[in-house]
């Protein structure tokens, strides 16, 4: 279906041969249909030791209705089902905008198994040179940022957020000003903030107050203005925004909640395109939160484990999550701050990516990090010059962007009714994936692309390349671009079961009882 | 040098690439950030070390400089375990279509969505519970959330909690049900189990743990599950999903939510980077509607008989809705998921059994090979992996024990050792361990 003999006439140069992909198509039964009773997969050793007789009360009556497969047909349905999946090893991984996705180094990975089996609670003494990896990449992070000092323990970006807005509330609280004492009960966040930022100030019991872009992108400082006061606990910020778009007046508005006593919180998890050029601490800021498997390259794995890191001011460091290391340049120990907001996470952390992160800024440096972020902005404002020559796409707002940019699809969407879902499917037909979900549509018919430093300027030109075919297919033939995919490993979903209650089965067993009775 | 990791870095590409845009230089994409924000010197960092070879020799001596728990005898439990994990689980979660994909759409990543709807269904049959969450980050969160699911349900925010929970994951719980529920404590019996406490209409919710932090499998589920219930309460319960081979799923006696950690499903312990979570219930909708985690579900496609995925009742989450969805979700741990349903798969029902049999009896016997020279703490209770015992002195004990190369247990105070015991200590691992105690006390 998608062949390459349009492919002259579009309007991007250069013009890169389009490529004729097709996923795989393994038409792989659910694996409880591959079962045939009295097989395994695994011998497991036997007892050694007199049984052990399970009262009634505690005994499983019944076994589980797990599948039973042999040991090679496991892994045979497993390996075909990483077949039908689109790894950033694998194809242009630009569309997942606001994520960052660049390439994670495959040694890195080993230097992720030799920690294997380490366990958490071993002595200090056995675990030195792991200990000296935290303490150094806390020192690493703490210098990118500006901060004091840094705990590694979250397991994830949002998971950071939550152990920042946890961090502020026992400030205040110390203070005297936490929940219940009436004031500092409010949160400040913007619309093109991370969705977490919002939902970890809630859960922690925060009002919440969002700031709308003004006219040129920004979060418009006059609501700010407004908004702020003796209620305001703290702001949480991402900048530059998922527009790509960097505050110019960033230090307004840490200075305008600092008067009003609430603290500055930034959520960093889009710092690819400004590592060693500007640092949180530099701002004002009083909390930061690096995504690990963003700006420091530990593999996203399907949507984790990730890892996260919290850097604070020296005001803020009694409260940090624990344990951190410290170290008398001769021995690593673990500490926990005097004034902790207690575990985040069980342990330490996720150690393989701390591991792997470590290994990645160690074979970059400082000019290294450098060269990512200016060849992040590089890729993301050479890309945007190709988008933009693509008739139907826009950008709005049109600023300098530092890492991504959120683009629009409205026009094309005008005229011809393909919605910006419907591209993305349609593009992957061609090989690549292109992310959709940007709740709630403050741009419409949005889609958001991240190059990073990855990519070479081929693996650009053939993704706008690819964009720009799927918007002229559009206007030729809108409804072949709404049937799309058709070189995936399955065909169109209808969705609508997964809404309705009576119809959804969000597991093997529930559809099972509610479709096959 | 060109680095290995920036093709565009290099002079040539990157001054064309430049020359295309209309751009003098890489500064006028920064020329949003005042000058007083620039950083203006370089980052004081390590020398890099752009070679590979190098990299690995300086990591190579940091890893060295460690002892695992392959070369010491690792008797080390306590949330985190020494579980066997299946080659085909390694082989499975390094493939590099699961490790560096992300967030992709349920066409392209067809795989993934297959692979965890599968997860979810085999936990599903373990648990005999029909909704089971894409693996949130581990069983701290997952307790957390849980409980913060039967309040939000409720409507109610008090929640009695077993004391017998190991102390981090209740300092996790404390500060993530503040500031609005009130948790309470239900003291550990002699016989190391939940007491059954005072309690009223104000609770949300009973959070039970088995086995328990002392290892203890919990007898009186149903009894807790009957007086919640007659309460209008929920009952929680935390199981860890390798003990159902042979102990009833917490559905059997009452539970309305489960959770817990699936490390031992096929994951290391990787120094505590193994962790994920499960938050379990029946197909109620209003309960459904409290996760705040994905959940993944079969759909048709335009083609007769093909499956399809997709993310079930997505208006839940914070992804639709920011503030006013449920918690938030963001990156948390769905290879993990993955690599336990590789693992269930590859056990099956029977394989579960056998390993929670062989589990069970050579903890009995670790605990009767101790006997004759500590104190084993609930003698009577049954124990699944884990058991206390009570010593002169800890860290005495565990000292003398490491510099014999055993890592002895975890101290969970001055003078109480928790021992964990899994297939993988043989026989004459334990009664090394026995020997070793005895002659080091």
């Amino acid at each position: 279906m998608n062949t390459a003999e349009s492919f002259a006439e579009l309007p991007v140069t250069p013009k890169p041969p389009l490529r004729r992909f097709h996923q795989a198509r393994w038409d792989e039964p659910i694996i409880f249909e591959l079962s045939t009773p009295g097989r395994r997969g695994l011998a497991v050793p036997e007892p050694g030791a007199p049984p052990v007789e399970l009262p009634e009360s505690v005994r499983r009556a019944e076994p589980p209705g797990l599948p039973e497969l042999s040991q090679q047909l496991v892994l045979r349905h497993y390996l075909r089902l990483s077949q039908e999946n689109l790894g950033a090893d694998l194809n242009i991984d630009v569309g997942q905008g606001t994520c960052t996705m660049k390439y994670s180094p495959k040694v890195n990975d080993s230097f992720a198994a030799a920690v294997a089996e380490l366990h958490p609670l071993q002595h200090e003494d056995t675990v030195q040179g792991v200990l000296e990896i935290y303490w150094r990449l806390e020192q690493m992070l703490a210098e990118i940022s500006g901060m004091a000092r840094v705990s590694l323990q979250p397991g994830s970006g949002s998971a950071a957020i939550y152990a920042n807005i946890a961090m502020i509330r026992a400030y205040h609280a110390a203070n005297g000003e936490g929940p219940g004492s009436g004031a500092r009960d409010q949160v400040i966040t913007t619309m093109f903030s991370h969705p977490s930022n919002a939902a970890c100030a809630k859960t922690a019991g925060y009002e919440v107050i969002t700031l709308m872009p003004d006219a040129d992108g920004l979060p418009d400082i006059e609501a700010l203005r407004a908004a702020v006061g003796p209620r305001t606990a703290a702001l949480m910020i991402t900048n530059p925004e998922d527009t790509g778009i960097f505050n110019p007046r960033i230090q307004e508005f840490v200075d305008l909640v600092h008067q009003a006593g609430g603290l500055a919180c930034y959520d960093q998890a889009n710092a690819n395109g400004i590592l060693g050029i500007t640092r949180a601490r530099d701002a004002g800021f009083d909390l930061c939160h690096f995504n690990l498997h963003k700006t420091f390259s530990t593999p996203h794995a399907c949507g984790g484990p990730a890892a996260g890191a919290c850097g604070v001011s020296a005001e803020l460091a009694p409260f940090l999550p624990g344990p951190v290391v410290t170290s008398d340049g001769a021995a690593y120990r673990l500490e926990t701050p005097p004034r902790s907001v207690g575990k985040i996470r069980p342990f330490l952390g996720v150690t393989p990516n701390i591991v792997r992160a470590y290994a990645w800024i160690m074979a970059l440096g400082a000019d290294g990090l450098r060269q990512v972020a200016e060849t992040a902005a590089l890729n993301n404002n050479y890309l945007m010059h190709k988008v933009l020559q693509i008739r139907g796409a826009s950008a709005p707002w049109g600023r300098r962007r530092i890492e991504q940019v959120r683009y629009s699809w409205q026009e094309l969407s005008e005229e011809t009714g393909v919605h910006s879902e419907e591209i993305g499917v349609r593009a992957a037909d061609f090989g690549v994936h292109y992310w959709t979900s940007h709740h709630p549509y403050v741009v419409p018919e949005p889609f958001t692309l991240e190059p990073t430093e990855s990519y070479s300027r081929e693996d650009l030109d053939e993704y706008a390349a690819i964009l720009a075919q799927v918007a002229e297919e559009a206007r030729r033939d809108p409804e072949f671009v709404k049937g799309a995919p058709y070189n995936q490993s399955i065909h169109k979903i209808d969705s609508t079961p997964l809404d309705d209650p009576k119809a959804w089965a969000p597991t093997w067993r529930a559809y099972v009882r509610k479709h096959r009775p | 040098m060109t680095h290995p990791y920036i093709p565009n870095a290099e002079p040539r590409v990157r001054a064309e690439m430049l020359a295309a845009i209309g751009a003098e230089s890489v500064e006028e994409f920064y020329a949003d950030i005042p000058a007083e924000l620039r950083l203006g010197r370089p980052l004081d960092l390590p020398p890099a070390l752009p070679a590979e070879h190098d990299l690995v020799r300086h990591m190579k001596g940091l890893l060295g400089r460690v002892t695992d728990t392959e070369q010491a005898l690792s008797f080390l439990g306590h949330g985190c375990y020494p579980h066997h994990v299946p080659a085909v689980c390694d082989e499975v979660n390094s493939r590099s279509e699961f490790l560096t994909a992300y967030a992709g759409e349920p066409y392209e990543d067809h795989g993934r969505f297959q692979a965890l709807f599968e997860y979810v269904s085999m936990m599903g049959e373990l648990l005999e519970m029909d909704v089971v969450n894409v693996p949130t980050y581990d069983g701290f969160q997952a307790a957390g959330t849980a409980l913060r699911m039967a309040c939000r349900h409720t409507g109610r925010s008090k929640v009695l909690v077993s004391a017998a929970v190991a102390a981090d994951k209740l300092s996790k719980l404390r500060d993530f049900l503040a500031p609005d529920i009130e948790i309470v404590l239900a003291p550990v019996g002699e016989d190391g189990e939940i007491t059954v406490p005072a309690f009223d209409a104000a609770f949300a919710a009973v959070y039970l743990e088995t086995p328990n932090v002392y290892g203890v499998v919990e007898t009186r589920g149903r009894e807790l599950a009957d007086l919640a219930h007659a309460h209008g309460a929920l009952l929680v319960v935390g199981a860890d999903p390798i003990s159902l081979g042979v102990l009833a799923p917490p559905a059997a006696y009452g539970a309305d939510i489960a959770c817990g950690d699936i490390q031992s499903l096929g994951m290391h312990q990787s120094y505590g980077g193994g962790h994920a979570g499960y938050i379990a219930t029946h197909d109620h909708e209003p309960l459904v509607a409290e996760f705040p985690s994905r959940l993944f579900g079969i759909a048709p496609t335009k083609v007769p008989g093909e499956y399809g995925f997709g993310d079930v009742f997505y208006d839940r989450t914070s992804f639709a809705h920011r503030e006013e969805g449920k918690e938030w979700v963001g990156t948390a741990a769905a290879l993990w998921g993955i690599t336990a349903g590789v693992y269930l798969a590859l056990l099956g029902p029977h394989g579960l059994r056998e390993l929670g049999e062989t589990i069970l009896a050579r903890t009995r016997y670790a605990m009767d090979a101790l006997a004759g020279s500590v104190t084993v703490l609930h003698p009577d209770a049954i124990h699944f992996r884990e058991f206390a015992i009570e010593v002169p002195s800890s860290a005495a004990l565990l000292d003398a024990l490491r510099e014999r190369g055993i890592f002895g247990g975890v101290a969970l105070d001055a003078r109480t050792v928790l021992v964990c015991v899994t297939e993988r200590h043989s026989i004459a691992d334990i009664d090394r361990l026995a020997a070793a105690v005895q002659e080091v006390l």
